[in-house]
């Protein structure tokens, strides 16, 4: 499933970006600004029909507070039977980046999903409420700075049962 | 030719008193004996310990042999809550509700290393072993565990029930 070179290029030119292989993935990394124009162009212009993952890395302790969360989306070309990756890196002050809800419906759950794990605001999903997690629950667990063990109880504890 | 059939004597010839209408017997022996051949366990299945359930409840270890194979579908008819799998901190509230609707007497089993302590879910998500929010009779540990280790908790659990004192009528009956 190695992308073909000329392909490559194709993509490349229109997002105005290198694309790198990956494990013989193509990864595109753009700016956050450029996100929702590079997966118009994906979608519209190279058939690019399906979204399959909206997720993030927290790149804490490895990279400035202004490139800590790494957004990452996996598409897949149903008529080449080919994936792409596309990557942009948001700051830890506001991890803000476009939703892709009017392109690809499948982006609304898992857009959900990402804001409940790492706090990334997609902006234009209108319903970012949790989905995994709870109402209430504060925090971001996927997040390093989230310690492993606290639990945030929905039923308060028994008499003597240890470990809050 | 006919012979007659030997029957046998209810009561005795001439006697006033009936021979077999009454014996004695502990209250709480009696009662206790009824209820541990009768368990009807609620399962509370959330995951994979599910499939151990299944074995155990079905025809090779087969539950019914103690009472206990008859799984009630409300809370409400059942005795024994089983909890089976893990349970997360979001589930929690509906475990606890479904305790609280189980009418006196009821058991809880925690059937798996999940439901007994969170295993090695160790983490935000998951509740710590279910005894945090209710009280649990029996732990049956493993991953998931062998039926024989459930018959065995069963077992266990009959054996309690046996020499248990059970209140019929309270006080302000």
């Amino acid at each position: 499933m190695n992308i073909d070179t000329t392909l490559g290029q194709r993509i490349g030119g229109d997002l105005g970006v290198e694309l790198s292989l990956s494990h013989g993935m193509p990864v595109a990394k753009v700016e956050p600004v450029q996100v929702l124009v590079a997966a118009t162009a994906l979608r519209d212009r190279h058939g690019f029909d399906m979204l399959l993952d909206v997720t993030a890395v927290d790149w804490l302790g490895h990279a400035s507070a202004a490139e800590r969360f790494e957004v990452i989306w996996h598409f897949f070309c149903t008529a080449r039977q080919q994936r792409l990756r596309l990557k942009t890196r948001v700051p830890e002050a506001d991890p803000a980046v476009a939703s892709l809800v009017g392109l690809y419906g499948s982006a609304a759950f898992m857009e959900r999903e990402c804001h409940d794990m790492f706090g990334i605001r997609f902006v234009g999903n209108a319903d970012l409420r949790p989905i995994l997690l709870y109402e209430g629950f504060s925090g971001h667990p996927l997040r390093k700075d989230y310690a492993k063990q606290h639990e945030q109880p929905l039923v308060p504890y028994r008499e003597g049962a240890c470990r809050a | 030719m006919t012979t007659a059939r030997p029957t046998i004597p209810i009561r005795a010839e001439g006697a006033k008193v009936p021979t077999f209408d009454y014996f004695t017997t502990k209250k709480d022996e009696l009662v206790g004996w009824a209820r541990k051949f009768s368990i009807f366990p609620y399962p509370f299945v959330t995951a994979c310990c599910g499939m151990e359930f299944m074995s155990v409840s079905s025809t090779i270890y087969d539950t019914d042999r103690f009472g206990a194979a008859l799984p009630r579908f409300t809370p409400r008819q059942s005795d024994l809550l089983m909890v089976v799998g893990t349970v997360s901190h979001k589930q929690a509230p509906v475990l606890k509700r479904i305790y609280e609707q189980m009418c006196e007497p009821k058991w809880v089993m925690a059937f798996g290393v999940c439901a007994t302590s969170g295993g090695f879910y160790d983490n935000y998500a998951v509740l710590q072993g279910i005894d945090k929010i209710i009280p649990v009779d029996i732990y049956v540990p493993g991953c998931p565990p062998r039926p024989e280790m459930v018959i065995d908790a069963i077992m266990k659990l009959q054996e309690r029930i046996g020499r248990d004192h059970h209140v019929i009528v309270k006080g302000d009956f």
